[in-house]
């Protein structure tokens, strides 16, 4: 059993936070592949340390800019950047990168195309008691709405960092990643083989009642969930939708098929999110189904320690496996 | 200002005649579009020539040359107005002019670097300009060239805020290479700058935020070479602005100093007298 971090009550201090926040890899990662990719540069809006990039800015000074808190400022000189031929890296949290500087992302990076990837962290409620402003539960929505740019939200620090070598090795255009605080406990052993390839679902845990598709930091907690309803009789299949655009349409078809129930959870919105985009692909396709989107019901996040605000919200374990009871009737 | 420039008269009269050659395509291609941007296109035109024919390094034959000069319009509306340049240098035939916003034509009121050789950087939105310039600059420094990125922006622009986001990047990230030139025509769409958001004063707030700042007439060519000519090492560590004083609707007398010119179309008649003072003018 790992050790429980994700929904820990007691240690929110910030110093303890950055401490725990293990799954927070671009840093190490970008360090580990900037020998070999020159090309691989780094930026951040006075929260390197928060979003994890410190140990690549650390060992690689010259290659990291601190823009200050100037997001805008950031992601277009990004771009200005990626034009030049790197391949810049850009992080802070969510909010202010895939919201705040949103038309920026647009115009100057997902337009001309270009290999600037966006790591926008501390998604969803993870901010807990900071307050509204900086939840993101729109990130995803606005990311994918935008031709060119693929969205990812890995479930954890390994899949972060797989899908981060994957961009840099031998992927073209623009990413959004959408990643947690990095506290959340992990999903994927490191390990030699790649488990985590940009836009190829993983079927973690295979079920014949009901299929939940979940993304982030809610793919444990799906997993947890489906644990639950196993006891109580339900088998739920549960996928890994780290890349949500472009989805995996197969799983999604395949689940609506095997399982005739589909339920989406997501740190999110269901406007737009996860639940938008595997909805579309369902609908389209005409295979009928069951379905259901879980996440934010288009209502703005209250302010609480993550503890217990991802309680509220039904998005732990306990929540999902008593939303998907609900939603088969069982 | 004094003529302290050695350049041949040949090469300043060339740029004049470029000059010249960019506003009469621009109310070419306007009037076929029927609606465009002339006011803030005539008041950059002397610019344009001058770095096109004078300052920057590039070759038309590989667009994309690692070390060549770059050039970003903060300001892209006045895109028709390098259009033509672009051509003249040999980008692309002339003839693609013709296609000027017709659907699927590369050529927009805004420059598309996604669909147009020799555009280093695309927009239209206002304000991106500088911030693409010290990605740019950022990219020179890490790759040990010694190219300069230049911006033009105009004084609307500079109410963007991000402009100052990024003006103050540059300085801290000691930006040498990085010239914004900032085309102050005082007109803006809706009226005149200073009567709708005022920006002065624009030297001391550049100066502040730690830039070499020089002013000149923008319409002035041996000025613009001279400037252009002196411009501090590329290798230096302070970012240069250069405010040119510029006329919207400069070289056609019933548009100077009109924002109503900012965006508009002009009838048969006007299209001919505007062709004429073109032609006779400097």
């Amino acid at each position: 059993m790992t050790e429980q971090t994700t929904f820990h009550k007691d240690t929110w201090e910030l110093y303890k936070s950055l401490e725990m926040s293990k799954q927070l890899t671009s840093g190490p990662t970008l360090a580990e592949l900037a020998d070999d990719h020159p090309e691989v540069v780094a930026m951040s809006s006075d929260l390197s340390k928060p979003t994890g990039l410190w140990p690549f800015a650390k060992a690689y000074p010259d290659r990291f800019f601190n823009f200050g808190l100037a997001e805008k400022n950031m992601v277009t000189a990004a771009a200005g950047l990626a034009s030049t031929g790197k391949v810049p890296f850009v992080s802070t949290y969510a909010s202010f990168l895939g919201v705040l500087a949103a038309e920026n992302i647009r115009t100057a990076v997902a337009y001309p195309n270009l290999n600037v990837r966006l790591i926008g962290t501390h998604t969803g409620i993870a901010m807990g008691f900071y307050g509204t402003s900086h939840h993101a539960t729109e990130d995803i929505s606005i990311t994918r709405a935008m031709a060119n740019m693929t969205v990812i939200s890995p479930a954890d620090g390994v899949a972060l960092s797989e899908m981060i070598k994957e961009s840099v090795e031998s992927y073209e255009g623009p990413i959004y990643f959408r990643v947690s605080r990095g506290r959340e406990e992990p999903v994927y052993e490191k390990g030699e083989r790649v488990q985590n390839r940009i836009g190829k679902a993983n079927i973690l845990r295979d079920g014949s009642d009901l299929t939940i598709i979940a993304c982030g930091i809610e793919v444990l907690q799906a997993l947890r969930a489906a644990d639950q309803l196993s006891e109580k009789g339900i088998e739920a299949r549960v996928i890994d939708m780290h890349t949500i655009k472009p989805m995996d349409e197969q799983a999604v078809l395949e689940a609506a098929q095997d399982t005739g129930a589909v339920l989406t959870v997501e740190e999110h919105n269901i406007m737009g999110g996860l639940g938008s985009a595997v909805s579309e692909v369902l609908m389209e396709s005409g295979v009928p189904c069951k379905f259901k989107r879980h996440g934010f019901y288009d209502e703005n996040s209250l302010i609480g320690k993550p503890y217990y605000l991802y309680k509220h919200y039904k998005l732990d374990a306990d929540g999902i496996a008593s939303v998907a009871q609900e939603f088969l009737n069982k | 200002m004094t003529e302290t420039t050695s350049i041949p008269k040949e090469k300043i009269d060339l740029i004049k005649e470029k000059a010249k050659m960019s506003r009469l395509e621009t109310i070419r291609m306007i009037s076929m579009a029927k609606s465009g941007h002339y006011g803030s296109s005539f008041s950059s035109s002397e610019i344009f020539a001058t770095l096109y024919y004078h300052v920057m390094n590039y070759d038309p034959e590989n667009p994309r040359w690692k070390s060549r000069d770059r050039f970003v319009m903060g300001k892209g509306h006045s895109a028709v107005g390098v259009y033509s340049i672009l051509a003249d240098v040999g980008f692309f035939p002339k003839e693609e002019l013709d296609t000027y916003t017709q659907l699927g034509s590369a050529f927009g009121d805004h420059p598309d670097m996604n669909k147009i050789k020799g555009i280093d950087f695309g927009s239209g939105s206002i304000g991106h300009g500088l911030s693409v310039g010290v990605g740019m600059s950022l990219g020179a420094r890490l790759d040990n060239e010694d190219y300069r990125s230049f911006i033009l922006m105009g004084d609307g622009e500079l109410q963007e805020g991000q402009v100052w986001e990024a003006a103050m990047s540059a300085a801290n990230f000691k930006l040498g290479n990085l010239v914004a030139i900032v085309d102050n025509n005082k007109v803006t769409v809706d009226g005149n700058t200073a009567e709708l958001m005022g920006i002065e004063p624009i030297k001391d707030k550049w100066e502040s935020f730690g830039w070499n700042v020089i002013e000149i007439d923008g319409h002035d060519v041996e000025t613009l070479v001279d400037t252009f000519d002196n411009l501090p090492a590329a290798d230096s560590d302070v970012p240069t602005a250069i405010i040119c004083d510029t006329v919207a609707g400069k070289g056609v007398s019933f548009m100077e100093h009109g924002y109503e010119w900012h965006v508009a179309n002009l009838g048969e008649d006007d299209i001919k007298r505007a062709i004429e003072e073109i032609e006779g003018g400097q």
